[in-house]
């Protein structure tokens, strides 16, 4: 049996008021990108429920990529049948047996949003129930745990049959919350952090700091492929940029203490990136952060580096642990871009023992001797700014080799 | 010239071909060199990786590249053997095996593990019964190929997988090399937890392959070295052959469900001609076969003689297996399957690939027709 459309249930859009419309144009719009490989489908959205009519295109692959779009709670394939009692039967014998194997249970979940349908829900189940006993032999009843959980949804225009509800993605569509900037470094921590962002409806710009030659070609490449994957995963275009971060961090360990060069550091790739999130409008920036992992992240170490700005950062990972970041990160597939063994802007020039501890007023003090402005207006003036889109954008001859 | 000769090899598209030379004379780095010249290379053979993974439905990290079809059932089985040997050794495969598997298991054997054989029926299948009461405690590992190379009999892995499920100690590992691309086969839904591919079996090159090893499960190298293919294959990685066999999986696949029909349709030719020549038999059976390969014998008529009959008339076919046709003694399968020693020796297997017609397919018809009744008559005195 054929499905003939996608049938989405919106998450918390629901919940919105007066601005529902707003969300749910944005979620059409995303919706529509992330399908533009299949120029047949037609997508209806109503204020509860949007339909993605497939006419023809393969509905597996675009049940995969529902799969990542923020803001649907849930979906289903469905067949789209005239209200005719007789039409309803035969559609869903027809879509049980394509399903049915010997031994399979099934129940019926049928469900009047349009109250004047003449049968009411229980006379739907049995009159559905009863002709799928009739006409499948050896299939079964089981209304705790069927295998098959055929949903009956009479609306008013038409009646819809599903067998499966998928889960999806969860959140708010992609830019309903506004722009932030992502700190990427290209461990495991800060795509997560991204992705989580981009979850609740922020659009994401990547900020990487990148040292040559202490920091190699291939820490780059890491950092492109980790904005891929997250572009792939909203279907949007990430923007990243790269900020050279050489002469900074050397006038660093010149003029900083060991054991505060790595406060210092963060203080300045923060500095930096606020630079950044002021020339490109956004509203916040998110780290990786999570709550005393590593030095850098102690409350002082945050209280320490904050200083330098007051726009809101975001830490979406703050209260995460290790294990379940990385859970998310698996099932992103990030963990494998981000485990490759290349040396990134955290990891050199780490001090063999940093402060855990540092205080305001010492970094403050170690800072004053030297005046870091021009070389972050430099750095911020020489960031190289890619776009990352969605589709593997490498070059043709590439390409052509696969 | 018609090459019906495909489970042998197959004729490498000129895609491919393309894609080697370009990658051997361009981007020659090696991955593991961390200038950014061998990290270009390193970058094609993740894509070469990505790409494979994806076209197979499985993940990047559980693809394998190896050397072809040989290493990596040699690699699944004592692999798996190998790491194993302490919970268990106990293995089961099946007595129709290619001889990358039988012989690997034989060498295990020496090392003092025991082997069962499960035997096959009159079509080549093993039973899924059978395979269940020869489960013991210290199992580790059952083999099971997906296409027999012979003959085309297709295996119930899928049964196989569902048994299996009760059984979360023992690994799966499945021969796939000649069912790729044209006997669909999801190593997801089946429980597999190896699976051997081989690149020059679906038009990429000779020397490439792969092994699938699911998420989680744990063999042992084969090979000591430079720890490449994450510790598990060492040696300097065939980027070119890798992004070659990406390609040819790709083009292979594309021709999906229509290339899968045109093969049936072929064969179903081919067996319909055939089955009216006199005094041939035919092996391949019906129900549960590979759409590609078709195994006849002709009584009286020795296999070898009549290849090089077929050959004089620029048609290219095999004895049994290209692998083991080099021996004189008749195919161990076609024993196995109960046919009888003196029709085994007049063995002839045709192999298809989806550059085959139809017309093709009748111009042997005819040809075989015409060559049985010359040499029948001079064989039959």
């Amino acid at each position: 049996m054929n499905y003939d459309r996608i049938l989405i249930r919106y998450g918390e859009i629901s919940l919105k008021g007066r601005n529902r419309n707003k969300f749910i144009d944005k979620l059409r719009k995303n919706v529509r990108l992330a399908l533009s490989s299949f120029p047949n489908i037609k997508i209806e959205a109503s204020r509860d429920r949007m339909y993605v009519l497939l006419n023809g295109e393969n509905g597996l692959e675009i049940i995969e990529k529902l799969k990542h779009i923020f803001g649907i709670q849930s979906f289903s394939p469905a067949i789209k049948v005239e209200r005719e009692l007789e039409e309803i039967k035969n559609a869903s014998l027809e879509l049980v047996r394509s399903l049915f194997k010997q031994g399979k249970t099934f129940k019926v979940t049928a469900k009047r949003s349009d109250k004047t349908f003449e049968l009411n829900t229980d006379e739907l189940n049995h009159a559905i129930g009863g002709h799928l006993l009739k006409n499948i032999a050896g299939l079964r009843v089981d209304v705790k745990n069927p295998d098959i959980n055929l949903q009956v949804e009479v609306r008013k225009e038409a009646v819809y049959l599903s067998c499966e509800i998928i889960p999806g993605a969860g959140g708010l569509p992609l830019g309903t919350s506004g722009k932030a900037m992502l700190m990427l470094s290209g461990g495991i921590d800060s795509p997560v952090a991204g992705y989580l962002a981009m979850r609740r409806g922020l659009e994401i710009e990547a900020v990487h700091f990148f040292s040559p030659p202490f920091t190699s070609e291939r820490a780059k490449e890491k950092v492109i492929d980790l904005s891929k994957k997250l572009a792939e995963i909203s279907g949007c275009v990430i923007k990243l940029h790269i900020v050279p971060f050489t002469d900074v961090q050397q006038a660093i360990r010149e003029q900083v203490p060991e054991n505060y060069s790595m406060t210092s550091t963060r203080r300045m790739m923060l500095r930096i990136t606020d630079e950044i999130r002021k020339k490109q409008d956004g509203l916040a920036i998110v780290t990786g952060e999570s709550l005393g992992q590593v030095a850098s992240q102690t409350l002082e170490s945050m209280y320490a580096i904050n200083e330098v700005t007051n726009t809101p950062i975001l830490r979406p990972l703050i209260s995460m642990d290790k294990t379940d970041i990385i859970k998310i990160a698996d099932k992103i597939n990030t963990l494998d871009i981000s485990n490759r063994p290349y040396e990134d802007c955290c990891t050199i020039f780490v001090p063999s023992s940093p402060k855990t501890k540092p205080r305001r007023d010492k970094v403050n003090q170690f800072e004053s001797y030297f005046d870091f402005e021009p070389l972050i207006q430099e750095a911020v003036q020489e960031v190289e700014t890619l776009t990352i889109r969605p589709d593997r954008d490498i070059r043709q001859e590439i390409n052509d080799l696969f | 010239m018609i090459y019906f000769d495909n489970s042998a090899t197959t004729k490498p598209y000129k895609e491919v071909l393309d894609s080697f030379i370009t990658v051997s004379s361009k981007f020659f780095g090696n991955p593991s060199s961390l200038h950014s010249f061998g990290g270009q290379a390193e970058k094609l053979l993740t894509q070469a990786r990505e790409q494979t993974a994806k076209l197979l439905g499985v993940k990047m990290s559980e693809i394998y590249f190896t050397s072809g079809g040989t290493e990596s059932n040699n690699l699944a089985i004592k692999g798996a053997a190998l790491r194993n040997r302490n919970k268990g050794k106990h293995l089961i495969t099946s007595s129709i095996e290619h001889p990358s598997v039988a012989k690997a298991m034989e060498q295990l054997e020496q090392e003092g593990f025991e082997i069962t054989y499960i035997s096959v029926d009159d079509t080549g299948r093993v039973s899924v019964d059978e395979i269940e009461r020869a489960i013991r405690k210290d199992t580790i590992l059952i083999s099971i190929m997906h296409v027999n190379n012979e003959i085309g009999t297709i295996q119930p892995i899928e049964e196989i997988g569902q048994l299996l499920i009760a059984y979360p100690d023992i690994l799966f590992h499945v021969d796939a090399v000649q069912g790729i691309g044209k006997v669909p086969l999801s190593f997801k839904n089946n429980r597999i937890d190896l699976c051997s591919i081989s690149s020059h079996k679906f038009h990429g090159l000779k020397g490439t392959g792969a092994l699938y090893i699911r998420e989680g499960v744990k063999i042992d190298p084969l090979f000591s070295g430079g720890n490449q293919e994450r510790t598990l294959r060492s040696g300097t990685e065939n980027v070119a052959g890798a992004v070659a066999m990406a390609k040819a999986l790709r083009l292979t696949m594309e021709n999906g469900k229509e290339g899968i029909e045109q093969l049936r349709k072929i064969q179903t030719l081919l067996r319909d001609g055939l089955n009216k020549i006199e005094g041939l038999k035919i092996h391949t059976p019906i129900q549960y076969s590979a759409p590609h390969i078709l195994n006849f014998s002709l009584k009286g008529i020795k296999s070898e003689v009549f290849i090089h009959a077929l050959e004089q008339e620029d048609i290219f076919v095999s004895t049994t297996s290209a692998c083991s046709s080099k021996k004189k003694s008749p195919s161990k399968t076609l024993l196995a399957l109960g046919v009888a020693e003196e029709l085994a020796e007049s063995a002839i297997r045709i192999s298809l690939s989806f550059e085959n017609t139809e017309e093709e397919a009748r111009t042997v018809i005819q040809v075989i027709e015409k060559t049985v009744n010359q040499l029948g008559k001079v064989m039959k005195r």
